[in-house]
């Protein structure tokens, strides 16, 4: 098995699995004041710190939630509402539509349903958000409740200057949210330097559980509760505290940031050689994003583990399945909750038109990629695009 | 041989796929989104389209270990099925979607990508018997389907499998429950998938809006009513005309005329017929020599009467041996011959153009 999926979720960390094992052993609810619940408390406090320390945040900015989806609705709601409360003419989101579909499905939601109004930012075609572009998009920003752009795209990988989007938003007063999912562990992120005054991540893109994820909130943030109930995380996110997950992930957010420069180094290697030999093989193949070498802000300006391509004239999921049964295992980027594959509203949003966006595919790397899995997409994709090529999707 | 399952989400496909896998095949199950709108849960189990069957053929390819994948066909579904649908009816003719579908989609749009991309045949759960190329009725009678898949070609045919021809559904329900597979008890659907509720005047008017024209008594050539939508009537239709005519006697739709609108009704003497003509004929197989005596099916779950075919005009002239009510064009005359032990094979068919 060829597995070039990791955007989607990555294998979990063998020393995840122990300290998770060790933790599901125990008995103790967090909340619970007698020595049971306060052995399980330890344990969540030393993840707290040691997640927060691992991401240039303070151990009372860690909200743990249920994963990347629960904590971007957090921040664009919360945060969406909080301001709202606090100063009635802000009603406006500002917001990238290359974001993940829990922040524009967030955002979608409140406009539909709460009185809210969005401002759409431009979108480089290589996926980045310029500054400028936020600050022309903000006005005045007296009228805007909270921008959010992601750190790093799920699907081609571009990187944005989050610290100098997150200095523009606080130039004109709004807050930033930014989903950082894809960022963590592979690119350089500091809460606390970056400004920003919420951020999104989960552990199954780490090497973590499922199921488990933070958002990092600034002291000062004002953000509504979704969940109610017995105030645990600041009275923000209610919930009996899952210790065991949240233990997995602070094993797998400190383990994935302190490997993080030299497994980019080793992914980023794997990757290069995969769309050179892939446009090698398939040379009207287009790289998608950001080029493979670019450099931003002193960092790197694409995920080092993503490879998003374009195959013109092939139909994504007839590539995706011929590959599959193949036993590589890569993704066509959005489907929707019935399976239909959907041209990519990422690349949409970059510009490309609806043909190139549904011709792509995405090969995202991770810590356990290896040559071989290069050696073995190279090895078929050539017959793949043709005869894909040949198998249109009845269209005509 | 590598075989796709077009797998609806129903316990025939479901079945079917099993039994593909239990041959031995290399099995790809795929589920054909045909609705332009995804999100929209069907009332219960019926359409054949909807994301609960996307699930339930999801569930079922998963039990099996088969890979699945959902292929997006909605706008050819649309284009060549719903729209054609609604164009018939503007017409003054009566149309089959059923078998439209397996014409335009199924055995053409999906059967050409799967051999394309390297699939030896596909596999369905129609109730037909096919072997050495020739296409016969279930047997299980009332649940066969050769009459929607009349219309297939030979080319068509040499890369179908319908395993489930030569068992009941009975049977195929209970092979589907010693699997396990939570369909196994799902209603059969009875409606035209993308009319979910049933109501196809409904669809129609929604879709046409008003047209309104006259009803006109045959005998007298009075006009006895108005009506809002030639569409809302098919030929031998008897309820629902929405007028009375002088006498008592039931009145059938005997012709639609789609330029004034005129629905035509008249009493059950009128409304019979003895002759069929048609369209061009479509084979299953190497042409039949005309004339002929088969048996015609004219539509489907209707009783199958003796006929003896000619060529005529481009298209057929079949002279029915019992007269028959109903006969609306547009709808497919489905020739047959008879043949009680291995079933009666499917000759071919042809959309009917006019009766007399």
């Amino acid at each position: 098995m060829t597995y070039l999926d990791h955007a989607a979720t990555t294998p979990v960390l063998p020393e995840v699995l122990a300290a998770m094992t060790e933790q599901l052993a125990r008995v103790g609810n967090a909340s619970s004041l007698h020595a049971s619940g306060r052995a399980a408390r330890r344990v969540a406090e030393q993840s707290r710190e040691r997640l927060a320390e691992a991401l240039g945040a303070r151990p009372s900015e860690v909200l743990f939630t249920g994963g990347g989806t629960e904590s971007d609705n957090l921040a664009v709601k919360g945060l969406f509402w909080a301001r709202r409360a606090a100063g009635t003419q802000r009603r406006r989101l500002v917001v990238s539509p290359a974001e993940h579909h829990a922040v524009l499905d967030s955002v979608e939601w409140l406009v539909k349903h709460d009185g809210a109004e969005v401002t759409w930012l431009p979108v480089e075609p290589s996926g980045r958000i310029r500054p400028e572009a936020l600050a022309e998009a903000l006005g005045d920003g007296r009228d805007v409740a909270v921008a959010s752009v992601m750190w790093a795209n799920n699907e081609i990988g571009t990187v944005s200057d989050i610290a100098a989007l997150a200095a523009t938003a606080h130039a004109v007063g709004v807050p930033l949210h930014t989903d950082a999912v894809q960022a963590v562990g592979q690119v350089p992120v500091d809460f606390g330097a970056s400004g920003v005054d919420a951020l999104t991540m989960t552990g199954h893109k780490l090497g973590g559980p499922m199921g488990a994820g933070a958002l990092l909130l600034r002291r000062d943030a004002e953000c509504t509760p979704l969940l109610h109930g017995g105030g645990q995380e600041r009275d923000v996110r209610s919930g009996t505290l899952d210790v065991a997950a949240i233990v997995g992930l602070a094993v797998a957010t400190v383990t994935a940031v302190g490997r993080r420069e030299e497994r980019a180094e080793q992914v980023g290697a794997l990757r290069d050689r995969l769309v050179r030999g892939v446009t090698a093989e398939v040379p009207d193949a287009r790289l998608n994003g950001a080029p493979l070498d670019d450099v931003l802000a002193g960092g790197p300006g694409r995920l080092p583990g993503n490879a998003h391509l374009s195959f013109p004239g092939a139909e994504g999921d007839a590539l995706l399945m011929l590959l599959d049964a193949r036993g590589i295992e890569c993704s066509t980027g959005s489907a929707c909750s019935a399976g239909v594959a959907r041209p990519s509203h990422v690349l949409l949003a970059v510009g490309a038109d609806g043909e190139r966006a549904r011709s792509s595919l995405r090969f995202s790397l991770g810590h356990t990629s290896t040559d071989s899995d290069v050696d073995a997409v190279l090895e078929v994709i050539g017959p793949v695009v043709e005869r894909a090529r040949r198998a249109g999707l009845g269209r005509r | 041989m590598r075989v796709l399952a077009a797998m609806s989400g129903g316990v025939d496909s479901a079945v079917a796929a099993a039994l593909a896998v239990d041959a031995g095949h290399d099995v790809t199950g795929v589920h054909l989104a045909l609705s332009q709108d995804r999100q929209t849960l069907r009332s219960g189990s019926r359409g054949c389209c909807s994301v609960e069957d996307s699930h339930d053929a999801r569930r079922v390819a998963d039990e099996l270990g088969i890979p699945f994948y959902v292929w997006d066909l909605a706008e050819r579904f649309t284009e060549d099925v719903v729209d054609d649908f609604v164009a018939e009816y503007a017409a003054g003719r009566t149309p089959n979607p059923c078998l439209r579908c397996n014409e335009r989609i199924k055995f053409s749009a999906v059967l050409d990508r799967a051999l394309s991309l390297g699939f030896d045949a596909v596999v369905t759960g129609h109730h037909a018997r096919l072997a050495g190329g020739e296409l016969r009725r279930s047997v299980d009678a009332a649940k066969d389907q050769s009459y929607v898949l009349g219309v297939l070609t030979p080319e068509q045919l040499a890369a179908a499998w319908f395993p489930l021809g030569g068992m009941t559904k009975d049977r195929v329900r209970e092979i589907a429950a010693e699997r396990g597979f939570a369909v196994a008890t799902k209603p059969d659907s009875h409606d035209i998938c993308f009319i979910p509720d049933g109501d196809t005047r409904g669809f129609l008017a929604r879709r046409l809006g008003s047209l309104p024209g006259p009803v006109v008594d045959a005998s007298t050539g009075a006009t006895v009513g108005e009506h809002d939508g030639a569409y809302g009537f098919t030929v031998g239709q008897r309820k629902g005309l929405g007028v009375t005519a002088g006498d008592s006697r039931p009145r059938y739709v005997l012709g639609i005329e789609p330029v004034s609108r005129t629905v035509t009704i008249g009493t059950a003497d009128l409304a019979v017929v003895d002759e069929v003509r048609t369209a061009v004929p479509t084979w299953t197989g190497a042409a039949p020599a005309l004339p002929g005596r088969f048996e015609v099916q004219l539509r489907a779950h209707g009783t199958p009467v003796a006929c003896e075919v000619t060529a005529g005009d481009g298209g057929l002239r079949i002279a029915l041996a019992q007269p028959q009510r109903g006969v609306a064009p547009g709808q497919s005359a489905v020739l047959y011959e008879p043949d009680a032990v291995r079933g009666d094979r499917v000759v071919g068919q042809a959309a009917v153009a006019d009766a007399r």
